[in-house]
């Protein structure tokens, strides 16, 4: 008899590490022998912790279920799979998780993630066999072909990147993948750090083989320390299975692979900012070009992609470019794990190909906010994406289609506001965020957002001056075309979004407003 | 109180050690000097900068560069809150105005008894399940106000 209780951070947030205890002592005491096995999470967050059953091969769910409500489970023989009012039935077949297609999280919330013989059960590793009969040259073409794009949010086509960093020619390349996943709203990194650890190793190792690199580095954010213990350990385990260090399953290829804990910057986000910590540095960001992918890591080629780009690859390479680029519309290839939080009945995590519209996605698989009041905004793409209202919510989401009405796809994140949101009050606290985050390099940057929190302070006060609104889109203008970076160069993004759509919230008329940001 | 000390030198030294051969080590050298020591001592700036053979100033820009690094050392208790948007969105206002209250302090500071310190965290990526609140590294989703009194009462916090 098996139990699932998840192990993952924000299950073990709600309870998951004391429910599974609960569970152990429970059955000890009733004299009933069951193993507890910690799952990776299911991404349906508004039913976690989520507990499921496995009696001859199939699963029943319950969730969410407390600590103290496991003695009662116990009692309405929920190990027999009974009635319960938490009872979900197979967990496969909620609406919520059977719309999706997942392709990166197919496995994850299933079983134990840190199990070799799991992974391989359930197909892993069939993307680095098939990568290993490939010239370095057929897997960067394979990859090329999908049309994967990099999923932390610049949306560079991966087969391009890596192309760069293959013709490089230097005596040492590296793969590095950006584990520092500072958006707020987002958390998919995590869950596959977490939830299935050896496909992103899988996916550098693949990497590693495509350019040419035999050294790699997860940079990994200080503030998932759950993930870092999980990846310490599937580390372990692939070095003994073979899969890292010196000819990877006899195929004479090397992948060293270390893991690099980052100190609480969000800059560090940025590739070249990255780079620079991973020297051991101070996070500043470095003028490009020269491009990473042929100046990067101690000035070699180096490959930098996100947690959910790299994890993307062994799917490719297993089902083939054809599959993946049949998924999603136009440009916008395969599918996006979306993550969908803030104010919503139903957060979690929702992979589907791309193509599908913001309103199916907040409200169909959202469920609408949780605190019952009207929709008025949402926020995509990580703090520094833009604003959005309800009447913007036919778009798709599509890298192309986002970008006409000034959004961004960025890592994916959906952060949902009820009407009690005032958006003159969440640009202001961009603007200070930016100015907490700056890594101080460019002027834009260092001093803009300082100057914009000043001047969203005396907007927000009534004590503005006349030309207050014309210096604010000017100040934004400035901080987007002269920034080096994404940071300063987006933080106007949610600024200028909350006063195109939202002008009574910074005090203003629509007519007021309209005539400014026409040139933006 | 001597030997508490001559045992803490031998235990920066050790960490010295082990991450001054690395090339990019001065990181996970603060990381690992501020999980013994719970802060990273000025007064041994100097040491660890000859071990990474840099000067004292590339040093201490590392070390302020990032938030996680600390010259202080903090309360018996520490209290993480996260400041962004998707915890904003479910009403992590009233969390932040709480503890402030409570406790008495601004983010970044320690109560006068040294009991709490109140930092802010940009994110804990559990945005599906806020508020989150952090309490000496164990991670509380969908806070409130109440269920916050609860567990400041239990580490024996509250006034």
């Amino acid at each position: 008899m098996k139990v699932y209780v998840p192990r993952d951070f924000s299950a073990c947030a709600l309870g998951a590490d004391e429910v599974a205890r609960a569970i152990e002592r429970e059955a000890k005491r009733r004299g009933i022998a069951l193993d507890v096995v910690r799952n990776g999470s299911r991404g349906l967050y508004w039913l976690e912790p989520l507990v499921e059953v496995e009696r001859n091969g199939e699963r029943v769910a319950y969730g969410p279920v407390a600590e103290e409500g496991v003695e009662g489970l116990f009692d309405a023989e929920f190990l027999e799979g009974k009635e319960h009012p938490v009872r979900l039935g197979n967990p496969e077949e909620i609406p919520y998780l059977r719309r999706q297609k997942r392709l990166v999280f197919r496995r994850i919330g299933k079983n134990d993630p840190l199990s070799l013989d799991q992974y391989r059960k359930e197909g892993g590793f069939a993307g680095l066999a098939r990568a290993l009969t490939l010239s370095p040259q057929q897997i960067v073409e394979e990859v090329t072909k999908s049309g994967l794009r990099g999923r932390g949010g610049a949306g560079f086509p991966t087969g391009i990147k890596w192309k760069t960093t293959l013709q490089a020619v230097d005596d040492q390349k590296y793969i590095v993948c950006n584990a520092d996943e500072g958006d707020s709203g987002t958390f998919s990194d995590r869950m596959v750090i977490e939830g299935d650890p050896f496909l992103l190793i899988e996916g550098m190792i693949i990497a590693g083989l495509a350019v040419g690199a035999t050294e790699g580095y997860v940079y990994l954010r200080s503030e998932y320390p759950l993930a870092r213990q999980i990846f310490e350990e599937a580390l372990e385990r692939a070095r003994a299975g073979g899969y890292l260090g010196k000819d990877i399953l006899g195929s004479g290829k090397s992948f060293v692979l270390n893991l690099f804990v980052g100190a609480g910057a969000y800059v560090c986000g940025e590739e070249t900012s990255l780079l620079e910590s991973l020297e051991g540095k101070r996070g500043m960001i470095r003028p490009r070009p020269p491009l990473p992918a042929i100046h990067g890591l101690w000035q070699k080629p180096t490959v930098v992609n996100n947690v959910i780009t790299l994890a993307s690859v062994p799917v490719i390479l297993a089902d083939g470019a054809e599959a993946y680029a049949r998924l999603g519309v136009g440009r916008s290839k395969g599918t996006l794990p979306v993550q969908l939080s803030g104010n919503l009945r139903n957060p979690g995590l929702v992979e589907v190909p791309f193509g599908v519209t913001l309103e199916e996605l907040l409200f169909e698989y959202g469920g609408g906010t949780a605190s019952g009041r009207p929709l008025k905004a949402i926020q995509i793409g990580g703090p520094l994406g833009p604003y959005l209202p309800p009447s913007l919510f036919h778009v798709t989401l599509d890298y192309e289609e986002l970008a006409k009405v000034r959004g961004i796809v960025g890592h994916g994140g959906i952060v949902a506001f009820d009407d009690t949101v005032n958006l003159g009050e969440m640009a202001r606290y961009a603007m200070e965020f930016c100015a907490e985050e700056s890594c101080g390099k460019c002027t834009p940057c260092r001093i803009g957002s300082t100057r914009g929190m000043e001047l969203m302070d005396r907007i927000l006060s009534g004590k503005k001056s006349p030309g207050s609104i014309e210096l604010l889109v000017d100040l934004c203008d400035v901080m987007i075309n002269a920034s080096l970076c994404g940071l300063g160069g987006m933080t106007p993004f949610p600024v200028l979004s909350g006063l195109r759509h939202f002008p009574e919230d910074f005090g203003y008329a629509k007519e007021e407003v309209e005539p400014l940001l026409q040139k933006m | 109180m001597e030997n508490g000390k001559v045992e803490r030198k031998d235990e920066l030294e050790s960490i010295l050690q082990n991450f001054a051969r690395l090339a990019n080590g001065l990181i996970p050298a603060f990381h690992a000097i501020q999980n013994s020591y719970g802060y990273i001592p000025k007064e041994r700036l100097p040491e660890i900068a000859r071990a990474f053979n840099l000067s004292q100033a590339d040093v201490y820009g590392v070390l302020t560069f990032y938030h996680d690094f600390r010259l202080e050392p903090v309360g018996r208790h520490v209290v993480s809150v996260c400041r962004a948007e998707a915890c904003q969105a479910n009403g992590s206002a009233a969390v932040i105005d709480h503890l402030r209250r409570k406790l008495g302090v601004d983010f970044g500071k320690t109560t006068a008894d040294g009991e709490v310190t109140l930092l802010p965290t940009y994110c804990f990526g559990n945005c599906a399940c806020g508020p989150s609140v952090a309490v000496d590294g164990k991670l509380y989703g969908r806070m409130s106000a109440q269920r916050l009194e609860r567990i400041l009462r239990g580490m024996g916090a509250s006034a």
